[in-house]
């Protein structure tokens, strides 16, 4: 606990699994996964494109479901694995939609990208043999302003069997 | 021409994998030891002027490291335009718009950042605001800039031709008033700056820029320093769409602070910062009048066309001139009166954004073509095949048009789209509509006006290419790349490139104006033959061959039509080694736009842009009669890009621009009420998520332009022009009703189809 100006700042101990290792540090308590993952971390891959909650770039897995790591705290999803973009490949291999994404154009400024490829991983991983219109759906919450999602879709589209 | 191997390939973006692997690097990623966070302090009144500035109880804030106002910086004023530069980083006296700047912090943490600006203390003194363009050009409005009467800081009173005399040839008169809405260009970076101060006193700015070398010159004049101790990196940019060009009170803060407290300094914009105090696309108020003969011949048209600039001039002059010059294409047009005026209002900034001032006057255009053609029987698309622009011939502003595949984007658009089958043969509330466009490839203006590229060849084989381009996410460093890998024979791996260091590469206008694949890539180009040469010279000698009978292909050197009588890249560059020439084996380029006098519009006529792209959008709609959404269900993107170097990024050009200009017809406006942005944030303010996305079939008209690098010109700025007229055509043609007023949202609908009932 440490007091500055009137106000009481509580620090706290927090563990957290990201990407398959464990950190273990010191930070307030008030602090977001977005700000813990991007500053003590260095995890940048995360991006920070409104921190209010609408605009999905900051999206993390959590126990395999998409979160907006903006509006998380980190200390609540201690002891949950935690996967960010960086921890996608397993074993210096690309995950498949990472390549699509390359592979179809589906990257201009690549600000949305990190959140847009693990909203779409965690989506075909529920949903393995979506319609365009799901597809569409699910990645509604992730905002692209470069590509006109066009090439988003068809990426994630060439991974299902329809 | 020869075959190409590796221009005009479908070749990802050479970043892409940085950046679908987390390991792209933009501003905000970047952080140094010690780096202190800024924050600024932002007016809440529209206009008043600043009594007091007290930042005591700021600077006693825990970890503050360094607060100030207006008064604490150089009296230098900044702007885009030379001639028009009317702001300064931080308010001097007084604040025009809610969200000017008024005073900055910096703090060893951004919460320390936060609070000390709750500490500051303003006394302001309330003025009377204006917050209608038309209001205030009338006299006795409040002024919002001393120094300037009835609130026009820029206008333009062109004609060409004789209007009143082809109006009186006229057989049919048609007037119309348009309005158009402020949109936010939403990149989904939010607008960046980092500084750090060397032991020598030089500072150096990371920043989300389209233009490093022109915010080099913005900072050292703020600053008031030599521009030798300003160097700008341009990091990754996630997006800017003309929102980047300017220098923002960030970048100054940043510098400024860096300097002072000899730490690295970071300034992150959020997300309401973005909407609020940037720059949008300017709202108009267009009138237009345009007279027709019989025989479907656009006689005349004339203009006044009032742009609601909001607090700043931003690119006032160029965006007003633009707005006028850019009615001359895709048609042919002899008379024209353009009035134009930029108008200040106490409200958030005007700027380039996409399309640039041409898009709002292009909507009326194309919006009144279609009532034209429905009056005098012709079919939209005739008519404007009838009047199109067609290459090489005169023009009345002097522009040269040496390619022109107009003709050709309005046919493939209409075909794609089914217009035979579609046009008025839709059930109710269905309809199909297009519309037409010209872009330049690139922009006149008169201190940065070439692009230099240096291409150096190494031992190992490969080659630096070192541009100024600014890459901000549409793939301009993999275009020039390809191009300089074609020229060197060399696959598109051999290169690695430099890109946007104000201390390493040449100077480059920035992206702007569209021009970088013409000007940069050119450049490049050059640079690239001239390197060859080199190398050619030292394998000729070899060979005992005559330069000119050398060819580079598939990493190799050789004699043209025989592959075997050569050697390898490899053994010439070691041969060119070994026989002492000089080194490093350097190619460079400059290119410029080939006007004798080049032009930047505002005073004379004259040929403005190296090259000039066209192109039709065409819209299939659906209208909900029930709820008056309207779903797009269909656009046909045609566009003449002289010739596509990256047919997948010409595509995902096009393909992001026929989005945002859909946004812009049916979903997006900046809503204020007296000054206050009311939806400063992605919930509110309506951008088209992927629900909304059409089907997007992209159509490359290739017209091989001798100006552009392997014929190529524009593509991607000019496809925003079309998108909204087109859209609004369709619903004309889905439900009878004509919207002259963007964007057009469920409401408007509703009551058009109210409306309509009780006729």
């Amino acid at each position: 606990m440490e007091v500055r100006g009137k106000e009481v700042v509580v620090k706290r101990i927090i563990t957290l699994n990201v990407n398959g290792e464990e950190f273990e540090f010191l930070t307030e308590v008030h602090r977001t996964l977005l700000e813990v993952l991007r500053e003590d971390l260095g995890l940048t891959g995360t991006k920070r494109g409104c921190d209010l909650g609408t605009c999905g770039a900051c999206t993390v897995l959590i126990e395999g479901k998409p979160y907006l790591s903006c509006l998380t705290l980190a200390a609540d999803v201690q002891g949950k694995k935690i996967v960010t973009i960086e921890g996608l490949a397993q074993d210096g291999e690309p995950h498949p939609l990472q390549k699509a994404f390359v592979q179809k154009g589906a990257i201009q400024c690549g600000f949305c990208t990190p959140g847009m490829i693990l909203m779409a991983k965690a989506f075909l991983d529920e949903n393995p043999n979506p319609s365009e219109e799901e597809v569409k759906q699910a990645i509604s919450g992730n905002i692209c302003r470069c590509t006109g999602y066009t090439k988003i879709v068809e990426a994630i589209l060439s991974l299902t069997h329809k | 021409m020869n075959k190409l191997d590796v221009v005009g390939k479908r070749e990802p973006m050479l970043d892409a994998w940085e950046k679908a692997t987390g390991r792209a690097r933009f501003t905000d990623d970047l952080a140094f030891p010690g780096m202190l966070y800024g924050k600024i302090l932002r007016s809440p009144l529209a206009h008043a002027k600043i009594l007091h500035l007290d930042l005591t109880g700021a600077e006693k804030v825990t970890g503050v490291k360094g607060a100030i106002g207006g008064e604490d910086i150089p009296k230098k004023k900044y702007g885009i335009v030379p001639m028009a530069k009317d702001e300064y980083a931080l308010a001097i006296g007084k604040v025009r718009y809610v969200g000017d700047e008024v005073a900055a912090v910096v703090a060893t943490s951004l919460d320390a950042a936060e609070e000390a600006l709750s500490k500051i203390q303003v006394d302001y003194e309330e003025l009377p605001a204006v917050f209608d363009p038309v209001e205030a050009m009338q006299p006795g409005a409040p002024v919002i800039h001393e120094e300037v009467h009835n609130n026009v800081s820029a206008s333009i009173r062109k004609e060409f031709g004789n209007v009143e005399k082809a109006f009186g040839e006229s057989d049919f008169l048609f007037e119309d008033t348009f309005e158009t809405q402020a949109v936010n260009h939403c990149p989904l970076e939010p607008q960046a700056a980092l500084a750090v101060v060397d032991p020598s006193g030089k500072v150096t700015l990371y920043a989300s820029t389209q233009i490093p070398f022109f915010l080099r010159r913005n900072l050292a004049t703020t600053l008031d320093i030599p521009e030798s101790k300003v160097r700008v990196i341009k990091p990754k940019v996630g997006g800017g769409f003309g929102q980047k060009i300017d220098l923002y009170a960030k970048d100054f803060c940043a510098a400024f602070f860096a300097m002072k407290t000899k730490k690295p300094v970071k300034f992150v914009y959020e997300r309401e910062e973005v909407f609020t105090s940037t720059r949008q696309r300017h709202p108009m108020h267009i009138q237009l009048k345009t007279g027709m003969r019989k025989d479907g011949t656009i006689l005349a048209q004339q203009f006044k066309v009032i742009a609601d600039g909001g607090a700043y001039n931003s690119t006032a002059p160029l965006m007003i001139t633009l707005a006028c010059y850019f009615i001359m294409l895709p048609y042919r047009l002899e008379n024209l009166l353009f009035e134009g005026y930029h108008v200040y209002t106490n409200k958030p900034v005007g700027g380039a954004m996409r399309g640039h001032g041409i898009p709002q006057v292009r909507f009326a255009v194309e919006a009144q073509l279609d009532h034209v053609a429905e009056k005098m029987g012709i079919d939209p698309l005739d008519l404007r095949l009838k009047n199109a622009f067609q290459a090489g011939a005169p023009h009345p502003a002097k522009l040269r048009v040496q390619t022109c595949g107009f003709s050709d984007t309005l046919k493939t658009a209409a075909k794609g789209i089914g217009w035979e089958e579609k046009r008025g043969k839709l059930p109710f509330g269905r309809g199909v509509g297009l519309a037409g466009a010209s872009f330049p490839s690139g922009v006149s203006n008169m201190s940065h006006i070439s692009s230099g590229a240096m291409v150096k060849i190494e031992r190992d084989g490969s080659i630096t290419l070192l541009t100024g381009a600014a890459d901000i996410g549409q793939g301009a460093e993999t275009v020039i790349s390809q191009i300089v890998a074609e020229e060197l024979g060399v696959p598109l791996e051999d290169i690695r490139i430099t890109a946007a260091d104000t201390e390493i590469t040449p100077l480059d206008p920035g992206t702007f104006g569209s021009g970088v694949t013409l000007r940069a890539g050119n450049a490049a180009k050059i640079a690239s033959q001239e390197a060859r040469e080199k190398l050619f010279e030292a394998v000729a000698e070899k060979m005992e061959v005559n330069v000119k009978e050398l060819e580079a292909r598939n990493r190799r050197i050789y004699v043209k039509g025989s592959p075997e009588r050569g050697m390898s890249f490899k053994e010439a560059i070691k041969f060119y080694q070994y026989s002492d020439r000089p080194m490093p084996i350097i190619g460079r380029g400059s290119y410029q736009p080939p006007a004798k006098e080049p032009t930047t519009l505002l005073k004379e006529d004259g040929n403005f842009s190296p090259a000039y792209s066209f192109m039709t959008q065409a819209a299939e709609v659906e209208v909900d009669t029930k709820t008056g959404k309207v779903k797009v269900l269909k656009m046909v993107a045609s566009h003449d890009c002289g010739k596509a170097i990256n047919p997948m990024l010409v595509e995902g050009q096009l393909e992001g621009s026929v989005v945002g200009g859909m946004g812009q017809a049916l979903y997006e406006e900046v809503i204020t009420e007296k000054g206050r942005v009311l939806n400063p944030s992605f919930l509110d303010y309506g951008i088209p998520t992927a629900m909304e996305a059409p089907s997007i079939t992209s159509v490359e008209v290739e017209t091989n332009d001798p100006e552009g690098p392997f014929g190529a010109k524009e593509s991607g700025e000019g496809t925003q022009l079309a998108p909204a007229p087109a859209i609004i055509n369709a619903i004309y043609d889905a439900i009878g009703v004509r919207f002259k007023t963007l964007p057009v949202t469920p409401e408007k609908i509703l009551q058009a189809l109210d409306e309509k009932k009780k006729e």
